[in-house]
């Protein structure tokens, strides 16, 4: 005979806490590929969710601004989305709820080459994966 | 030619998207054509005077075949077209024509030959050069061709023509592929392209809901190594061209991306960030696992191999900025071949080991730059700003890129074939949108030792 405690259910509701629900986007600066500390809450709140559901994985989605090579641009957004990664990690997450990958120039939030569109271009993007 | 086609609105989960993708039977019976607009521009430095004359049945063929030829040698920047009227179809590959008169018109070779139709519907292409400063006969082809291999019969004799001529191999019976990008509804639709070196006969071999790059043809010329995002993450792919068959040959954590071939064909370099950062591994072109070449704390990528295949040139950011190196497989040392500013990347050998074409960034200009491998000599060969992935025609002579240029006060994307002095260039666009991402394949069924 199991005790109650060996017989509770704990629910995991994936449902519950929606990615949109929290905001995914960490900007970078030109030429840059360090997480400023204006985005440690957005990473705090990322962590929480994660430990909360730790069924949950992410992709960490990184994007470069439209100007260079599409290979070496895939290289950079993968070094920005590795940064967060990193971030992530120190929060607690382990390596095997994320994986860091790279759109390069591929995605433009906006097109074009202004530094506008350079802005929100520099980015990682945190999503669910399947 | 069988396409495949992705929706991005059928969500699967990632395990079941790649069995199907393993799989590789998902075989879409329809094919798409899209007409790349050809413009050549420029005079060589040394042209060859020649008249082709009208084939003897051409009106009638499906195809204008001394039209084609025509084409081809003016894209070589290497032979210069004289018109000289021939009355009336009279002069085909038997008959001897006036050689002097066609001299007197300006042009030092003639062409005249024919197209049948035969009994069992395929064309007897034929034709015979003349050197009309000598008045001789330099030999003549003659190709038995089904209706839909009829331009691929004008190619081989442009190539035959050309290498009468300039002792050196012609590439108009060899392919291009490239990536078109189309607005569809607000959406975007990406398509892998394989068509001939002039543009036409176009066939779709992948359309996807999310981008495709850095296509990169086998040495055999019959399989296309790239790079899709539709599983929402870069996988380098292997596609069997003319079976519609593909298999993912790199998926491993993270990204993976930069596929080129060894010249046997038997391995591919990848960059995968599996490691960590970006840095090149060699895979089996069957599929297997990848074996790391550079290991450092810098980004290396856009590996590709020297003909001889001892040697690979690559971009790496190890000394601060993106430059140009090359690893010996053998001994594993690496040298810097970049010098010119601090930024140059996509690397590209040509065929023959001499000449290496890549982008030099510098003022905020992207451009395509030469570099002989034995000098060290560097010229630039455009006036563009925004140039991107060189690759080599498979006889040296000239370089496929990706450029923008301005069309009517708006900023369009197209692809341009250049003489290595830069000075024939053709330019290849499409009314349907972006194009980008070229790569001129080799003769097929070729395989290189």
């Amino acid at each position: 005979m199991g005790s109650s405690s060996q017989r509770a259910v704990k629910t995991i509701d994936l449902s519950a806490v929606k990615p949109d629900m929290v905001e995914n986007t960490v900007y970078f600066d030109f030429d840059s590929f360090i997480v400023k500390p204006q985005f440690q809450s957005l990473l705090e709140a990322q962590a929480k969710r994660l430990k909360a559901n730790k069924a949950v994985k992410i992709y960490l989605s990184g994007h470069t601004d439209e100007l260079g090579g599409r290979e070496y641009n895939l290289a950079l957004g993968q070094k920005r989305a590795e940064a967060v990664k990193r971030s992530l990690t120190i929060l607690g997450i382990p390596e095997s709820q994320m994986e860091a990958v790279s759109f390069g120039k591929e995605k433009p939030a906006i097109p074009g080459t202004t530094e506008a569109a350079g802005e929100k271009n520099r980015r990682v993007e945190i999503s669910n994966r399947d | 030619m069988k396409q495949y086609f992705l929706s991005p609105r059928i969500k699967v989960n990632r395990l079941v998207l790649l069995g199907l993708t393993l799989l590789a039977f998902m075989v879409f019976p329809f094919q798409s054509y899209a007409q790349l607009r050809v413009e050549v521009s420029g005079i060589g430095a040394t042209q060859l005077p020649i008249t082709i004359s009208a084939f003897k049945g051409e009106e009638q063929s499906p195809h204008k075949i001394s039209q084609i030829i025509a084409a081809d040698l003016q894209r070589s920047g290497v032979f210069r077209l004289v018109d000289v009227s021939v009355s009336g179809n009279t002069v085909d590959e038997g008959t001897r024509p006036d050689l002097q008169r066609i001299r007197a018109g300006g042009a030092e070779s003639l062409v005249a030959g024919s197209a049948s139709r035969l009994a069992d519907g395929r064309f007897d292409v034929r034709a015979r050069l003349w050197d009309t400063v000598k008045g001789i006969d330099l030999g003549a082809q003659s190709i038995v061709a089904s209706h839909s291999d009829l331009r691929f019969a004008a190619h081989r004799v442009s190539d035959w023509l050309y290498e009468k001529l300039t002792g050196e191999k012609g590439v108009a019976s060899t392919r291009i592929a490239y990536v078109t990008k189309a607005m569809n509804n607000g959406s975007p639709k990406y398509n892998l392209w394989v068509a001939d070196a002039d543009g036409e006969s176009a066939h779709s071999a992948l359309a996807s809901s999310e981008p495709i790059i850095s296509p990169a043809w086998s040495p055999s010329g019959l399989s296309l190594a790239y790079v899709s995002f539709e599983s929402r993450k870069p996988v380098v792919y292997i596609h069997d061209i003319a079976a519609g068959k593909r298999r993912v040959v790199a998926n491993f954590n993270g990204s993976n991306s930069a596929p080129a071939w060894s010249p046997d064909g038997q391995n591919l370099v990848v960059t995968l960030s599996q490691a960590g950062g970006s840095q090149i591994f060699s895979i089996p072109s069957v599929g297997g696992e990848p074996k790391i070449l550079t290991k450092s704390s810098s980004i290396d990528t856009e590996a590709t191999y020297a003909p001889d295949g001892r040697t690979l040139f690559f971009v790496s950011d190890r000394s601060g900025s993106p430059q140009i190196y090359r690893l010996n497989l053998q001994s594993g040392a690496v040298e810097r071949i970049s010098f010119s500013g601090n930024y140059n990347v996509s690397p590209a050998v040509s065929p023959d080991g001499k000449k290496l074409a890549f982008i030099n960034r510098t003022g905020g200009a992207f451009k395509l730059m030469l570099q002989d491998l034995v000098t060290g000599s560097v010229t630039s060969l455009t006036d563009t700003g925004a140039d991107e992935s060189p690759s080599f025609s498979a006889n040296s002579k000239q370089i496929i890129y990706a450029t923008q240029i301005l069309s009517a006060g708006r900023w369009q994307e197209a692809l341009m074939m250049t003489t290595l002095d830069g000075r024939v260039k053709s330019k290849l666009t499409t009314p349907a949108g972006d194009i980008r991402e070229p790569h001129w394949g080799g003769y097929q069924g070729a395989t290189l030792k």
